[in-house]
């Protein structure tokens, strides 16, 4: 009963409550509107906003030395977990069956292996970050770990099921995952959508000013 | 609730806007805008990390705005903002932040934090924690016109004194004139030079010019005190003397933050165009060059360097215009390790400069600009804002050092043809 549910109805909830909180989100950033900028421009709004949104991906060179181990393990997070989520095998055959219809070539195994070590090595060091420096720990909120517990869950359920040979482990990871879809829209892992709309407003207004920023 | 805080809160809460709530929904609380931050890496101290001196600003907009924070309101598990937190972040805000907005260039998320500051500032002062040389500047501004209590009677001293310097004649309260140049009371008390070296530049390149002995000052507190009402006021008192002069353009003088509030921010300030248009002065000196009537004699050949100052370089785009202009006349221009839209502010910015109690964290803050200078063999600093002149020459004393700072205007004043 708990694998049809996990595997029907849970699914379902944590799809609707995912996309619908997205929206729901988006609507409680865009409805306060922004005030129009009545000063003569000096540079583009739009211009500004598309630097920005692409600037910010590499860090400035002034404070690079000093970010290294951010920048570094920021990347081994993203790009593992975004390699590990487009590219595994039982992804795409799980999108294929139950959600495009459609499926693409899958990593090899060894490749799984590489991403997810790179993946848990980035999150785990960002982690370390978070709890031993002195400013994370100031500014960081329960939030924050959450996201980081439920997202290291996932990969660890994930990892465990890759070769679905057990039942009991690949709903382990469909449960994390949707634990995880219904928990995104409401805490601080909408930046991965956010970041977009924070870099344009930021863009646009350094663009009119004529700064590249 | 006090009344104070209830003040404070209501205008935090009509402080969020999309770009707030934005900022806050995707912080990631990486950190990362700490080592950007002077007043956190001469410190040490994780307190004034730039994000968390958003915290009475994130604390409403989590508590009112999310679902967690509604949540846990309704359940009385959070703590909703006390007159302790506001005092708290009096120091935060004023003392340990000159709003640089260098936080803001390394955020990888995008946020302008600078800004965000800019409105905690709003409700510190809707329920009264402001320093009192603040609240002082921003009271004599209001009545005398002048931050430092400077009046019509100072400025005609200082214009009779230019007047005798330069051997010319200063135009005051011209009608019909094409510019109008506001000063900030420093450059009226302090820095007077400034002013002889526009009339002698003016008068070489043909420019139509004047002063105005209705309102002189360029500066504006209400922006630094973070209270839009007598932002607004200050900046209207511009518009108006200019409206009144008939002029077609409004030159801001060798001040930062004054320059980015009238070219900037005055418009939305005063919810409407201006009706002409601001140049900051080496703006202006940069086009005077290229259009042949700004000419130079004789080179400057010892070793100099500029300091940009934060609200001209950064947060207004005025970059270039400097080193064009310092090329013109140096021969050894040295760049600091880190300047134009990365410089190090000198610590003075956004009213700490007016705040005696920060003078202590400001001259901690000041190692980063000696590191900087330490690296160069420049005995010469020149800058462009008459706030940062006059941080640069106190921390430079207070450290024992030996360089001289001088205004860009000045400086190429000095090789006039």
């Amino acid at each position: 009963m708990f694998v049809q549910w996990v595997n029907g109805i849970f699914w379902d909830i944590a799809v609707v409550v995912f996309v619908i909180g997205i929206i729901w989100r988006l609507i409680a950033v865009f409805r306060h509107g922004t005030r129009k900028d009545l000063a003569e421009p000096r540079g583009s709004a739009v211009s500004g906003a598309v630097y920005t949104g692409f600037s910010r991906f590499l860090p400035r060179p002034e404070i690079r030395s000093k970010i290294s181990l951010h920048v570094i393990a920021g990347y081994m997070f993203h790009l593992g977990l975004f390699v590990l989520l487009l590219f595994a095998a039982p992804h795409i055959k799980f999108a294929e069956e139950h959600v495009l219809g459609f499926g693409w070539a899958a990593m090899p195994h060894w490749a799984f292996v590489v991403s997810a070590q790179i993946a848990f090595a980035g999150l785990i060091l960002l982690w370390l970050q978070r709890i031993l420096n002195p400013v994370t720990r100031l500014i960081s909120r329960a939030d924050d770990y959450v996201g980081t517990y439920l997202l290291f869950l996932v990969m660890l359920t994930g990892c465990m099921a890759m070769f679905e040979s057990y039942t009991g482990l690949r709903i382990a990871h469909l449960l994390t995952v949707e634990l995880f879809m219904v928990y995104f829209p409401f805490s601080s892992l909408m930046h991965a959508i956010l970041f977009i709309p924070s870099r344009g407003y930021t863009g646009s207004l350094f663009g009119l000013r004529g700064v590249k920023a | 609730m006090s009344a104070a805080l209830e003040r404070g809160v209501e205008k935090l809460k009509g402080e969020i806007d999309a770009r707030v709530v934005s900022y806050f929904s995707s912080c990631v609380h990486c950190g990362i805008c700490a080592e950007a931050c002077l007043f956190y890496t001469e410190t040490g101290d994780e307190r004034y990390t730039p994000i968390y001196k958003t915290e009475p600003l994130r604390k409403v907009w989590q508590q009112n705005h999310t679902f967690w924070g509604k949540l846990a309101s309704n359940l009385g598990l959070s703590k909703p903002l006390t007159d302790s937190d506001l005092a708290d972040w009096e120091e935060l805000a004023y003392d340990g932040c000159s709003v640089c907005s260098r936080c803001t260039m390394v955020c990888p998320i995008g946020i302008d934090i600078a800004y965000m500051i800019r409105k905690v500032k709003e409700g510190l002062a809707a329920a009264g924690y402001v320093p009192d040389g603040l609240q002082l500047a921003g009271e004599r501004a209001l009545k005398l016109g002048s931050p430092m209590g400077l009046t019509e009677k100072s400025l005609r001293a200082a214009i009779a004194e230019q007047e005798k310097e330069t051997g010319m004649s200063i135009p005051v309260d011209v009608v019909g004139a094409d510019y109008l140049c506001m000063l900030s009371s420093n450059e009226v008390v302090t820095y007077a030079e400034f002013i002889g070296s526009i009339t002698r530049i003016f008068a070489k390149a043909g420019i139509s010019w004047t002063l105005s002995s209705d309102y002189f000052e360029a500066t504006n507190t209400g922006v630094q005190i973070g209270d839009s009402k007598i932002a607004a006021e200050l900046s209207g008192r511009i518009v108006k003397v200019a409206e009144k002069l008939k002029v077609k353009y409004v030159i801001s003088p060798e001040c930062g933050h004054a320059y980015t509030t009238i070219r900037w921010d005055a418009p939305n300030f005063l919810k409407r165009k201006l009706p002409f248009k601001v140049v900051h002065i080496m703006e202006l000196l940069e086009q005077l060059h290229k259009e042949g009537k700004l000419k130079t004699k004789g080179k400057f050949n010892e070793a100099v360097t500029y300091h940009d100052p934060c609200n001209i370089s950064r947060r207004a785009g005025v970059i270039n215009q400097p080193r064009s202009l310092m090329n013109m006349v140096a021969t050894n221009f040295e760049e600091m390790h880190d300047h134009g839209d990365m410089n190090w502010c000198c610590g003075g910015g956004g009213g700490v400069s007016s705040n005696d109690r920060a003078i202590p964290l400001r001259y901690k803050a000041f190692d980063v600009k000696k590191r900087q200078l330490d690296e160069l063999s420049a005995n010469t600093i020149v800058t462009a804002c008459s706030n940062c002149r006059m941080i640069l020459e106190d921390g430079l004393e207070h450290n024992g050092m030996q360089q001289e700072v001088i205004g860009i205007t000045e400086f190429i004043a000095h090789y006039l043809e």
